[in-house]
């Protein structure tokens, strides 16, 4: 990652509009992520450097946060729903059948780093749980079958 | 911009919509979208085109009108005929026979009046009927009007005391009286006075504030200026998930509307008053909806909940005095100002005034959101609303309040939802989740789920929170898996109670709820756990299963 690279650049930007104020780390925090995919350290340096905060109160917000990302997510992202109301619908079973089927456990990726598996507390889609997001697609009543499918479609399109 | 201009504005889009004889509102929030609603949405737009009754159709995009599972959701208006699970396919037949011949297609219509009949909807006023994305929607249904009503003729004490007169208490879960909030703040020294907007909707299982942001933007943003105004704020933050993206664009749309029209900024309306409000994300922490962790948060810091007193009322955000409130809370003030408190404190109960938005999920008949007079009855609404427990199963309890709620049985199914009953039986109203369970679910392994929910939210700084509940998720993996004595009931009940009362926050304080509850109204099944390792529910025990299968 390199200061010229066009990424960074935008990164910049953000924090200038942003005066490079502290308070600002979380919507930093959020842009690097939406900009690399995720959060590696080299980053998480560069950020403490340019807003001047030690890096161990940058690394110390990012790791707060469970929607940062620190690890290099796969390329297909397959993510659960684990609200109250998705857990009582079962997609605890559904994220079981993944699991099995992939060999992976929620929070890992397979070593290929086609699919990384993740949970989320709650997209606020309640009323059509069980919901899984396979990529950008949210799957609203999903059942194994659905969600192997899909990821199955998905993956054979790399 | 100035006072007059908006009544004008609300004039002509009123004039402007009279001349459609149709209405067709196409839900497009985020419980619809994931089911096609933007196809369907495109569908209509071709169709009225088609059929060549554009001119008299208006096609809208609007928010939600609660009826999540038979989505995407269409209303046609006048009349409000609710079509269920639209796919662009059936478009035509709609537009042509509904719109063309002047005849509703019977077979597509929601066919469950009873889900709206004992629903009241004050702050949803607007959800569904009006385009989200539309600041002259908004207006065209009176909003603005309180703002304008305020800065005209209303002193800021006169806006404090109309809220402490409607008895309008919190959302947010805690039910504190809003308007004595808002005198705290008032008369609190140091400026800049902030507010935060409260959006974080950690609950999992609720969707009640996400709905209202992607349905109706300035209702919120509205109720953030009246607060700013009564108080003497200059800036507020609107502190929301970032699990919800399109609230979030709605928001962004409506602030940058709110702006260009001068109801945000340096000179509001051209009377001087002062107000601008900035977005700020979650990051996926439950405890950052917390009011102190929340503002931690907006300062750009760990959400961890600190010590109070002081209370943010007198030192909040970088230690000035801020009112917190939460979205649902800020969206009731437009119709108090509008409708005067005493009109508004006759709603609901007594001591507990207005309306609440729930989330219904969970084995219902009738998944959604629900807007309902404080008061009602838990049956009223399982049953009524929720049109009972699908599949011929049986009901067995209800969760009220979330992870830190509690899991009441039939027994209790009369009582009334209001703050006091509810904290009375154990369980809390949160910020509004209500999840029906029927008798496949396991109230050990419901329980032992939201305490897992907790360990893993917890921040971690107090020790009766961070170390009590991890002893007992350890104690409900024993039950679950049939190492476990009778005494590790007398475990759960000991360290539930020492958490509730030690620890700093709400987090840690309502926790054990789930445990409790479960224990006070489900006793037998620990029991059977124990005793006889059998799972009623057949949820538990299930490791040498799983270890076959693999
Ligand atoms: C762990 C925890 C999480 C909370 N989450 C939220 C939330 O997501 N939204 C909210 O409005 N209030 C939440 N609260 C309540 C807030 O602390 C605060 O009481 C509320 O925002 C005040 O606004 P109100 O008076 O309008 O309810 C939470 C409290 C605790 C202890």
């Amino acid at each position: 990652m390199s200061k010229d690279d066009s990424r960074r650049v935008i990164l910049e930007k953000v924090m200038r509009d942003h005066g490079y104020q502290e308070s600002a780390l979380l919507e930093i925090l959020h842009k690097a992520q939406e900009l690399y995919g995720y959060l590696d350290k080299e980053l998480l340096m560069d950020i403490s450097g340019s807003l001047n905060l030690p890096p161990s109160h940058v690394f110390g917000v990012a790791t707060f946060y469970s929607f940062f990302k620190l690890k290099r997510p796969g390329q297909h992202v397959v993510t659960g729903c684990m609200g109250t109301a998705c857990y009582v619908k079962g997609a605890d079973e559904i994220m079981q059948a993944v699991e099995r089927e992939y060999n992976i456990k929620r929070g890992e990726a397979t070593p290929d780093g086609k699919l990384s598996l993740l949970v989320t507390r709650c997209i606020g889609a309640c009323a059509m749980a069980p919901t899984i997001i396979v990529d950008d697609e949210v799957i609203a009543k999903a059942t194994k079958e659905i969600v192997l499918q899909k990821i199955k479609q998905v993956l054979g399109g790399t | 911009m100035n006072l007059a201009d908006i009544q004008k504005i609300a004039e002509q889009e009123v004039d402007f919509e009279r001349a459609y004889k149709y209405r067709i509102n196409v839900c497009c929030s985020s419980g619809c979208v994931p089911l096609g609603a933007f196809k369907v949405l495109k569908a209509f737009e071709e169709a009225v085109k088609e059929f060549g009754v554009e001119k008299e159709c208006k096609v809208a995009k609007t928010g939600c009108v609660g009826t999540c599972s038979v989505g995407p959701a269409v209303v046609i208006e006048p009349g409000d005929y609710l079509y269920q699970n639209v796919t662009p396919e059936k478009v035509r037949e709609v537009v042509r026979d509904h719109i063309v011949l002047g005849l509703p297609v019977k077979g597509m219509l929601y066919g469950n009046p009873a889900f709206f009949k004992k629903q009241h909807r004050l702050v949803l006023r607007n959800a569904g009927k009006i385009d989200p994305t539309r600041i002259q929607d908004y207006i065209a249904m009176g909003g603005y009007s309180a703002i304008v009503k305020c800065l005209a003729t209303m002193t800021p004490q006169g806006v404090i005391y109309e809220v402490a007169t409607s008895k309008l208490r919190g959302r947010g879960g805690a039910g504190f009286p809003t308007g004595q909030k808002w005198g705290l703040v008032a008369r609190a020294h140091g400026k800049p006075k902030y507010i935060v907007a409260n959006l974080d909707e950690g609950d999992p299982g609720v969707f009640a504030n996400r709905t209202l942001a992607e349905a109706d933007p300035h209702a919120i943003l509205e109720g953030m200026l009246i607060a700013a105004y009564a108080i003497g704020a200059e800036k507020g933050y609107l502190y929301i998930r970032s699990e919800y993206p399109l609230a979030i664009q709605t928001l962004q749309r409506a602030i940058a509307q709110a702006k260009s029209l001068s109801l945000l900024g340096d000179n509001v309306l051209e009377t001087g008053f002062k107000f601008d409000v900035e977005l700020r994300f979650g990051a996926g922490a439950f405890v950052a909806g917390e009011e102190t962790a929340i503002l931690a948060s907006v300062e750009g810091c760990r959400a961890m909940p600190r010590p109070r007193p002081p209370y943010p009322a007198n030192s909040g955000l970088w230690g000035k005095p801020t009112l917190i409130q939460n979205v649902e809370t800020l969206a009731n003030i437009p119709i108090i100002i509008q409708n005067g408190g005493a009109w508004f404190s006759k709603i609901g109960t007594p001591r507990c005034t207005g309306t609440k938005c729930f989330s219904l999920t969970g084995k219902t008949n009738n998944p959604g959101l629900i807007e309902v007079p404080m008061g009602i009855t838990l049956r009223e609404v399982v049953f009524d609303i929720g049109g009972g427990v699908p599949e011929g199963r049986k009901f067995k309890a209800v969760l009220v309040g979330g992870p830190s709620g509690g899991c009441l049985p039939d027994a209790l199914l009369d009582l009334p939802i209001d703050y006091d009953s509810l904290t009375r039986v154990g369980a809390i109203m949160g910020s509004g989740g209500i999840v029906v369970l029927d008798d496949h679910s396991c109230m050990v392994d419901t329980a032992k789920f939201f305490t897992e929910f907790c360990v893993d939210e917890s921040c971690g700084r107090c020790t009766p929170c961070r170390a009590g509940l991890a002893r007992i998720k350890e104690v409900f993996a024993g039950i679950t898996e049939g190492n476990a004595r009778m005494e590790d009931i007398t475990t759960l009940e000991k360290a539930s109670v020492y958490i509730r009362d030690a620890s700093l926050c709400g987090l840690g304080q309502t926790a054990p709820n789930p445990v409790l509850t479960t224990l006070r109204y489900f006793r037998d099944e620990y029991v059977e756990h124990i005793r006889d390792k059998t799972c009623r529910a057949g949820k538990c025990f299930k490791k040498e299963e799983k270890g076959v299968e693999q």
